[in-house]
């Protein structure tokens, strides 16, 4: 069998299985450097906060907050959509590029579903604190209460509960059903009597046999084309809650497309952006290469584009529809009193990721850093823009108002970013942040030591 | 369990082979144990298609139903509600719950059956006879009950295959 040296190796460096488990395995084994208490501490101080002020905007009320009779969502939903579209870069990765037969997916597969996971998480808190009373969060769910009243079933808010309840679960055994192998993996190189056992529950028992990997390919293959259309879903229904309403700027049918493209290119973006330090700090840039960003960041150019065409397509059927309040909300957008946060919004999302044409830009480890940044920022606008700004000045001139996040809100932002952190830290010392078992499995066809040579000449033939 | 003869192999190619070499001689192979899901593996072994898809399916019919089912009765029959004049049975205004629910009840559905068929689940205590199956080592495990042979004459098949650390361990009677 000989193997083409046309396409650049997954795995750089001459890799054996072994040492693919051992490098993957070393940040569980060893103790944890002064970076990661360092980073754990802060992380874990912020999310801490974060929660007091979760408390404190439950104990006094939402009057704590910003948000006014016009502009009733602030930051809560920004924040939402944009955690909710952060974490669509894991499954859309696992699931989507599985269909697809992306071999890079395997890298970095693992660390985009536990960030996926984390996201949705952070994404969940805010509608629910958004709500006001925090007790009564369980009137969303069509439980048969005293007065047989149920659940509004035509409203996009509560397809949205569903949606991302059920995004959360089946992500999360997505991710948990690959980890297994892993776990196992890990459980047999561990010394320590209780962590081996510790590590056996975690990991269901696994011992590898074809049997278990023929089954586990075949529900792995099905998870996949379950999650494909999940994801696309989740986003979508998040665009409803905007597009099914009637304020200009909102009530748009290119929303669904729109959104879904948005959020994978916010994913994919956070995913760099994490990514890209953790390789460095876990000595993962045999696994996690050059090749791997260039793929990540032909993603962006793709999902960038057509979010920026979705912009324009706005522009002018705004324009085009004659209608006038649907054309004052655009040219209050980019000329209005929030011009300056659509045009953080336009440099960020649609010029800056066209540089990624440029081949040397788009392998470039700390361009791709910096620009991973910026299209986090661009996208939290997005969502901004598309919020407060639509509703701050709707049908009606004497309801026009502005808005400002109070300190509690911005404090409950970046209490989320703490949580975000924290369980990242925690995931990267007890899980391995590479899938061991997927990366071993390309090995022969996609790694360093393999390509270009002719391996061996007895593949045996197929039955 | 009767005695078992088990060994290993370095590579996925050469344990293939071996296992090829073995259904020759036609001893039947208890188990293989690998690090990943090695290519060809199944069709080796000629393990059958896995049920999972066909359950999962079934558990999707099953959330759509309750899904759709459910919204149904409570707009036309549990708490008929006007929004606006609109008819109360809009389904496509259930299709977005009611695709949930396929995928989650599908999806679970076919977790679970995977832990339970292939007897996995918190607190199994696998027999793990060489911890390296889960880092480099392809291992090959021959049990004398399915076979016709005996223990030595299994050990010099396996051995005879190229396989490492021939090793017998006898069963509890």
């Amino acid at each position: 069998m000989y193997v083409s040296p046309v396409r650049e190796p997954l795995i750089n460096g001459e890799k054996s299985y072994k040492d693919i488990t051992d490098d993957v395995i070393a940040p569980i084994h060893s103790k944890p450097g002064k970076f990661w208490y360092l980073g754990i501490g802060i992380s874990s101080t912020v999310m801490l906060f974060g929660f007091a002020m979760i408390a404190y905007s439950i104990w006094f009320g939402i009057g704590t907050w910003g948000v006014n009779r016009t502009i009733g969502w602030g930051w809560s939903i920004t924040n939402f959509v944009w955690w909710v579209g952060i974490g669509h870069a894991g499954t859309f990765i696992s699931a989507i590029l599985l269909l697809f037969r992306q071999k890079w997916r395997t890298s970095i597969n693992r660390a985009a579903e536990a960030m996926t996971i984390i996201a949705v998480m952070c994404a969940g808190l805010f509608p629910l604190i958004h709500m006001g009373r925090l007790p009564l969060g369980f009137f969303i769910f069509p439980y048969p209460n005293t007065r047989e009243l149920w659940v509004n079933f035509n409203s996009p808010l509560l397809w949205d509960v569903f949606a991302i309840s059920t995004y959360l679960l089946v992500s999360l055994l997505f991710w948990y059903m690959g980890l297994l192998p892993d776990l196992g993996t890990i459980r047999d190189r561990m010394k320590t009597v209780w962590k081996k056992k510790a590590y056996n529950f975690l990991s269901f028992g696994w011992k590898g046999s074809a049997r278990h990997w023929h089954r586990h390919e075949s529900m792995s293959l099905i998870l996949a084309g379950l999650a494909a259309p999940l994801v696309l879903s989740v986003h979508t229904i998040v665009s409803f809650d905007f597009a099914t309403s009637v304020i200009p700027g909102w009530h748009t049918t290119i929303f669904p497309p729109y959104f879904v493209s948005g959020a994978v290119f916010s994913g994919f973006a956070m995913v760099l952006t994490l990514m890209i330090v953790t390789r460095k700090a876990l000595n993962l840039e045999k696994y996690i290469t050059v090749g791997h960003i260039e793929s990540m960041n032909k993603v962006i150019i793709a999902t960038g584009s057509v979010v920026g065409i979705a912009y324009i397509t706005e522009l002018f059927m705004a324009w085009y529809s004659g209608v006038e309040y649907e054309r004052y909300a655009f040219v209050n957008r980019a000329l209005g009193p929030y011009a300056w946060a659509y045009w953080i919004m336009m440099t960020c999302n649609v010029i800056s990721p066209q540089l990624l044409w440029i081949k040397k830009l788009r392998r470039s480890v700390g361009f791709t850093f910096v620009l991973s940044i910026f299209i986090n920022i661009g996208m939290w606008f997005e969502r901004f823009v598309i919020v407060v700004t639509s509703l701050s000045r709707d049908y009606l001139p004497s309801s026009w108002t502005m808005y400002k996040p109070t300190w509690v809100e911005v404090a409950i932002f970046l209490g989320t970013f703490g949580l975000f952190f924290t369980l990242f830290f925690l995931f990267i010392r007890v899980f391995p942040v590479i899938a061991i078992a997927e990366v071993k499995s390309i090995a022969r066809s996609s790694a360093k030591k393999f390509i270009g040579k002719s391996v061996r000449n007895d593949q045996p033939e197929k039955h | 369990m009767g005695a078992i003869v088990y060994g290993y192999f370095t590579d996925e190619l050469d344990l293939l082979h071996g296992i090829k070499e073995l259904q020759e001689k036609g001893i039947s192979i208890e188990d293989v144990r690998t690090p990943f899901p090695v290519h060809g593996l199944d069709s080796v072994l000629k393990l059958r298609r896995s049920h999972l898809p066909k359950v999962a399916f079934l558990a999707g019919i099953v959330g759509l139903t309750i899904g759709m089912g459910f919204q149904i009765w409570v707009f036309t029959k549990g708490w008929p509600l006007n929004f606006g004049g609109k008819p109360y049975m809009s389904i496509p205004s259930f299709i977005p719950v009611a695709f949930e629910l396929t995928v989650l009840f599908a999806a679970y559905t076919m977790g679970i059956s995977f832990l339970v068929r292939s007897k996995l689940g918190p607190g199994q205590i696998p027999d793990i006879l060489d911890e390296k199956v889960t880092d480099d080592h392809f291992q090959i495990i021959l049990s004398e009950e399915k076979n016709k042979m005996n223990n030595e004459e299994l050990s010099a098949a396996l051995a005879a295959t190229g396989a490492l650390d021939v090793k017998l361990l006898k069963g509890e009677q």
